[in-house]
């Protein structure tokens, strides 16, 4: 970790030869000290946010133990907190999201990446990207004032009772409209662009090659697809549904705003909840004991354990394919 | 892919199976392509929706009070957000303060001494800071500068912003250094430059258009940021500019007033929500213009 002096720009032969002048090496080392501070400025960033985060969970932690993880309750009055549910929960609409959003953003890259007319590639893969810039708070908006009545009035009941799902636990209660399935409803719309972007970057990085050599080989455009270019990308696709997990576990506004805010276990996707995040933002400002608030933190202490684990699996998968070719 | 055909059914001429085959084969190729027209259409729509509903919604409370007046109490027709937009700018101003000057400099250390193993580590790192939850970030900065000082702040805010920035600019600014060509560096190196020179006065200079477009981004990225907010920045009805006092902030004030069931606070919000969206769907679109400028000219 202290060997930055290493090869140092390994591509600019030459660089040492030029000492002739005292004063350039002296700018050269004082140059370098000050870039390599601002570069060591990120993971003491990543330990201090680890340390401080650890901090403000720690008497909770301590109080609960690892009961914490599983235990469903949250008695305020009582001083008494497990994040269970909100672990459940978060686990729940997280993989709602993935499952809608990864068939659709896998198409979408490969529409992106191989049939899209020349002309019709930059602006669909920039329409995208504005998707990923729309700020959390405006999805919450429209989940409250659109997606929320269109799930209460059409989408519940047409589950519940025309498709006869109701009968399942899994579709069954009264139809508030504020649901799991709204939040996981609108993670996929969320996490969609990042897992495209991702895809569309692995799609593009397989070589032209491996293409023509399927379609030399006698293989419809399809073929060529499923048989020679996903299977060498199928690593990197990976790592981008891993990170578009990432992104959906943390998410905060969005679900704050349609998940329907309820501490308890549930079976039905029809029924209210919360999950990590969406408890730490709706109850932060009520929370007026030392144990409560530091419960909270510890739930974001959970957050940040878990998506740091998922974030450094998807990020070493992504550049086991992309470092291999240096597209 | 059925390769040779069998005897199994003797039926038809070899020419026969095989010509079926092909039909069925290139039948089940245009379906797939098809479907990822699908996909791709499906994907964009939800911009369509979102932003046609906020349009809608939003634009009848646009106009010049929204950005001159304060908000007003329920009840009361008419106010703004004079505050909040205001306050964003202060918040994006200091956590630019901070992002900027670490991610462009961490960056330039990634490019020019990419093989290290310090670099590969902050490179990694960096990334995985990149996925953190923002609202990881709020309680960091919450428990550095709102705890001990027992006060909310514009400037714990602006910290849990400029933290997000870091490794968004880092990364930018990294790959665009990256691209300027060896052949410049060469040629100033032999000019008897020293090396710092070439790096902050040619490479940096020649990258500059890509570094720029690298913090546009971040920009556009940590402007519509709440959830930080709220454990921080907090929020404000009055006008504050001060650093050291709570301050308001467009997406938290969009957070407040779509909870409430008033419907002048409703329309407001989606008023706030299609400026804000406005604003950052602008900086996205300049921020494309100036690479797209970059690599028309460039090209590698």
């Amino acid at each position: 970790m202290t060997d930055h002096a290493a090869p140092g720009a390994a591509d600019e032969r030459g660089t040492g030869s030029a000492p002739a002048i005292e004063g350039a090496a002296v700018g050269d080392r004082i140059y370098r000290g000050a870039i390599t501070v601002f570069a060591i400025c990120i993971p003491l960033l990543l330990l201090l946010i680890a340390i401080e985060v650890g901090i403000a969970a720690w008497p909770a932690l301590r109080e609960f133990g690892f009961g914490f993880l599983s235990s469903s309750t949250w008695d305020p009055v009582e001083g008494n907190f497990g994040a269970g549910p909100a672990i459940a929960g978060t686990l729940i609409t997280s993989v709602i999201a993935l499952l809608i959003a990864t068939p659709l953003a896998l198409g979408a890259a490969i529409f992106i990446s191989e049939f899209a007319p020349a002309w019709l590639r930059t602006p669909v893969a920039f329409v995208m990207d504005l998707l990923a810039a729309i700020p959390s708070v405006v999805y919450g908006l429209w989940g409250i004032f659109v997606l929320v009545p269109i799930l209460r009035t059409h989408i519940m009941p047409f589950l519940a009772d025309t498709l006869g799902l109701g009968r399942f636990g899994l579709f069954s209660g009264p139809a508030y409209g504020n649901s799991v399935l709204a939040a996981g409803l609108i993670l996929a719309v969320m996490v969609l662009p990042y897992i495209t972007a991702v895809a569309r970057e692995v799609l593009l990085a397989v070589p032209r090659s491996q293409r023509e050599a399927a379609l030399a080989l006698g293989a419809t455009r399809w073929e060529m697809i499923s048989g020679a270019v996903l299977p060498y990308a199928k690593v990197g696709i990976l790592g981008g549904v891993i990170l578009g997990l990432g992104r959906a576990l943390g998410e905060t506004m969005a679900v704050t705003m349609v998940i329907g805010n309820r501490h308890d276990f549930t079976t039905s996707l029809f029924a209210p909840g919360y999950t990590m995040a969406s408890l730490i933002a709706n109850e932060f400002t009520e929370a007026t004991k030392d144990i409560h608030l530091s419960a909270l933190m510890a739930v974001g202490f959970v957050l940040f354990v878990i998506t740091l684990i998922v974030n450094a699996i998807a990020r070493w998968l992504v550049w086991r394919v992309s470092r291999g070719q240096g597209a | 892919m059925t390769g040779v055909p069998t005897t199994r059914r003797p039926t038809g001429s070899f020419a026969v199976r095989a010509a079926r085959t092909v039909r069925r084969r290139s039948v089940l190729s245009g379906a797939m392509i098809a479907l990822t027209y699908t996909a791709a259409i499906l994907a964009m729509v939800p911009l369509v929706l979102i932003l046609g509903y906020l349009i809608v919604k939003g634009a009848g409370a646009i106009s010049l009070d929204f950005f001159t007046q304060m908000p007003r109490p329920v009840g009361e027709p008419g106010g703004g957000m004079a505050n909040a937009i205001v306050g964003t700018l202060i918040l994006v101003g200091v956590a630019s303060a901070i992002g900027l000057p670490v991610g462009i400099g961490a960056g330039l250390y990634l490019a020019e001494y990419r093989t290290s193993r310090l670099a590969t580590l902050v490179r990694f790192l960096s990334d995985v800071l990149n996925g953190l939850p923002s609202i990881v970030m709020g309680i960091f900065a919450w428990q550095i500068l709102v705890r001990p000082f027992g006060k909310f702040s514009a400037m714990a805010g602006g910290v849990a912003l400029g933290a997000m920035m870091i490794p968004l600019v880092t990364r930018t600014t990294e790959e665009m250094v990256r691209t300027v060509p060896n052949t410049l560096r060469e040629a100033a190196l032999a000019l008897g430059y020293p090396q710092w020179r070439v790096s902050l006065t040619i490479v940096l200079r020649t990258a500059l258009a890509g570094i720029v477009t690298g913090a546009l981004v971040a920009v556009a990225r940590i402007a519509g940021e709440t959830a930080p907010l709220l454990f921080t920045a907090l929020g404000n009805n009055f006008w504050s500019t001060s650093l050291w006092e709570p301050i308001a902030a467009l997406p938290l004030q969009i957070f407040t007033y779509a909870n409430t069931p008033y419907d002048e606070w409703r329309t407001l919000a989606f008023g706030g929500a299609l400026v804000l969206i406005a604003i950052i769907l602008i900086i996205s679109i300049v921020a494309r213009l100036v690479t797209g400028r970059r690599h028309a000219g460039g090209g590698d």
